[in-house]
């Protein structure tokens, strides 16, 4: 009796050993799953940057550092650089959140302090969807539509309008061609318009009410408050979202590629077609033959690489900034 | 009294002014989205027909449909989510489960939100030299292996905060009744987290079924019929790409046509997506 009881006891003892094991066993598999995804995340950017280092090695060796000042982009001499560029690229950005960040700001006080409640979210999502368009159709939009449109109607008026001032006339000198560089800055200035925008509505919502309450109590307006208050509080969060869009602004490649004109010399007038890294990368890396020419394309890749990379570290190091002070 | 009067007033209309700027700052902003889904629309539906679904991409100058362009994009979009969704669920979920606090977590974090808004032409440029390069052509799978690359950041993102959102007091009821922590997360934590991690992968669907430039020189393009995954692939948005710069008409037209089927595509997924999680932003 005792002995058959003690028997199943053991026996029960023992399953349960097991299951606890196996429990045990499958949880550590689980969890090594989930580690070793964690870490491919980090191995993923690390492999990033050793492939375009290795891919790009032969152009920088040969090319040292004049590879950065030179302009001269001559596929049959062989003879690359990467000024031109680089030039389009940080110019078009430049110009593309000069024009956004203040409209960006502007959509979202609008949306935090004047919106009708109802309409709010339905606006919001609204200029949400502008920033899930694909680059691609913003890219055959602006060639098709805005570009033409801009060659005929504003690029002619500017160019009579600052004809003969000095400095003005040759930033806007035509032939109105209609896509070059400031085409490409404006496309840009749509495309990351919704990344400012909804980061700067995101830190304006952790404004605590209670001080703009007390700047309404001493009758502030409206504007004082935003100006005073609000914008002064979250102005390092805005600075992350303006870096953020800065990043897109960067890389983004589609778009610009429609519009740029893809012509590798710097120009000072903002209508000449030019040309951006990504926009070059596009255009020219399945029809280079020889390495050196896709070594030095891959050279383009990385210093977009570590220009974005660097940006967009500061862009989050800022937004995490926002979120440790208001404990999200 | 004159003074501080006049000083309201000149407050009161500058407060106007800066007002009036953001309601007009909020219109070119809405202004922008109807004007290009106005032209889409416009230029797209001209040449929306039945063999733009049943014919191949036509020769300069033929008529002809993108058949093998939209088979391509659903393709590489497939294989892309299932290589890189289960990736960026599991590193989600150390990241919210295992690790929460633990210091690969912060650094995972940091790198993941910069692969999240790094510029795709990089992930294209990096599965060249991964794949393109060793294996001698061009191929389907490199392209979907450059798409999965994009979907693994977004998925990482929102199955972290997904799962960051269930209350602990889940996982403890479980943990209290014996069941294993992988038991817990699998039952418990991903079950109160599923349609938001749904609409992670949604929203990833949604970002590379438009993607360009990571297929440029991965997947190349294909004016044929192909379904073989060791061979350069025809996809929506390059076939767009190549189309849209041709001199051709017909080629233009079908440019449009595709332009408008991603668009539609895009939009509506991440409306969908949208819709699934939008009772938790109302607050």
């Amino acid at each position: 009796m005792t002995a058959v009881s003690e028997a199943v006891t053991s026996s029960a003892v023992r399953t349960r050993e097991a299951t606890v094991r196996r429990f045990a066993l499958t949880d550590m598999v689980f969890r090594t799953a989930t580690r070793l995804s964690a870490i491919l995340v980090l191995v993923l950017l690390g492999g990033v940057a050793i492939s375009l280092i290795a891919g790009s090695w032969e152009a920088l060796s040969k090319f040292g550092f004049s590879f950065l000042t030179t302009e001269s982009w001559n596929p049959v001499t062989e003879n690359f650089g990467a000024l031109a560029p680089i030039y389009g690229t940080i110019v078009t950005s430049a110009i593309a959140i000069i024009i956004a960040v203040p409209i960006g700001i502007g959509i979202a006080v609008f949306l935090t302090e004047l919106c009708p409640r109802p309409l709010r979210r339905p606006i919001g999502i609204a200029v949400e969807l502008l920033a899930g368009i694909p680059s691609i159709i913003y890219g055959i939009w602006g060639l098709f539509v805005f570009a033409p449109f801009l060659q005929t109607t504003v690029q002619p008026f500017i160019i009579s309008l600052f004809h003969g001032i000095p400095g003005l006339s040759s930033l806007f000198a035509g032939p109105p061609y209609g896509i070059g560089l400031l085409t490409s800055s404006l496309i840009l200035a749509i495309m990351v318009l919704p990344f400012i925008t909804s980061i700067t509505k995101d830190v304006f919502d952790t404004v605590p009410a209670v001080l703009k309450e007390s700047a309404y109590g001493i009758g502030c307006t409206t504007w004082e408050v935003t100006r005073r208050v609000t914008i002064p509080y979250t102005r390092v969060g805005i600075m992350g979202g303006v870096m953020l869009g800065l990043g897109r602004a960067l890389g983004e490649t589609m778009a610009v590629t429609f519009v740029i004109g893809n012509a590798h010399r710097i120009s000072a007038s903002l209508f000449a077609p030019g040309t951006t890294i990504s926009a070059t990368i596009a255009n020219e890396f399945t029809e280079a033959d020889g390495e050196l020419y896709t070594s030095s394309l891959v050279a383009l890749g990385l210093i977009l690489f570590i220009i974005t990379f660097i940006i967009l570290a500061l862009a989050r190091y800022m937004l995490l900034r926002i979120d440790s002070r208001t404990g999200a | 009294m004159s003074t501080a009067a006049s000083l309201h007033q000149r407050r009161k209309r500058k407060n106007g002014v800066m007002m009036a700027l953001c309601v007009i700052a909020a219109g070119i902003g809405l202004a922008w989205l109807a004007l290009i889904l106005g032209a889409l629309l416009y230029k797209g539906l001209s040449g929306v027909s039945l063999s733009v679904f049943t014919e191949m991409t036509p020769p300069p100058g033929d008529a002809g449909g993108l058949l093998n362009a939209i088979y391509g994009s659903i393709v590489m979009t497939i294989i892309g989510i299932i290589v890189g969704t289960p990736i960026g669920v599991l590193a989600g979920t150390y990241m919210a489960e295992y690790g929460r606090f633990s210091r690969l977590t912060m650094v995972v974090r940091f790198i993941n939100d910069i692969l999240l808004s790094a510029p795709s032409i990089i992930v294209g440029l990096f599965v060249y030299e991964l794949m393109v390069r060793p294996m001698g052509h061009f191929s389907a799978i490199a392209g979907a292996v450059a798409l999965s690359i994009l979907v693994i950041p977004v998925v990482v993102r929102t199955t972290e905060d997904m799962l960051n959102l269930v209350p602990n007091a889940l996982r403890e009821a479980g943990t209290a009744i014996g069941a294993p922590r992988w038991v817990v997360i699998r039952s418990v934590a991903y079950r109160a987290a599923l349609s938001g991690i749904v609409t992670g992968i949604l929203l990833a669907i949604a970002r590379i079924s438009g993607e360009t430039a990571p297929l440029l020189f991965t997947a190349l393009n294909n004016q044929f019929w192909s379904s073989n995954l060791n061979a350069p692939m025809a996809s929506l948005p390059v076939t767009i790409f190549q189309f849209a710069l041709s001199p051709y008409e017909e080629w233009q037209q079908l440019a449009w046509t595709g332009a408008l089927i991603i668009t539609l595509t895009v939009l509506g997924l991440s409306i969908f997506a949208r819709s699934l999680t939008g009772r938790r932003e109302d607050r």
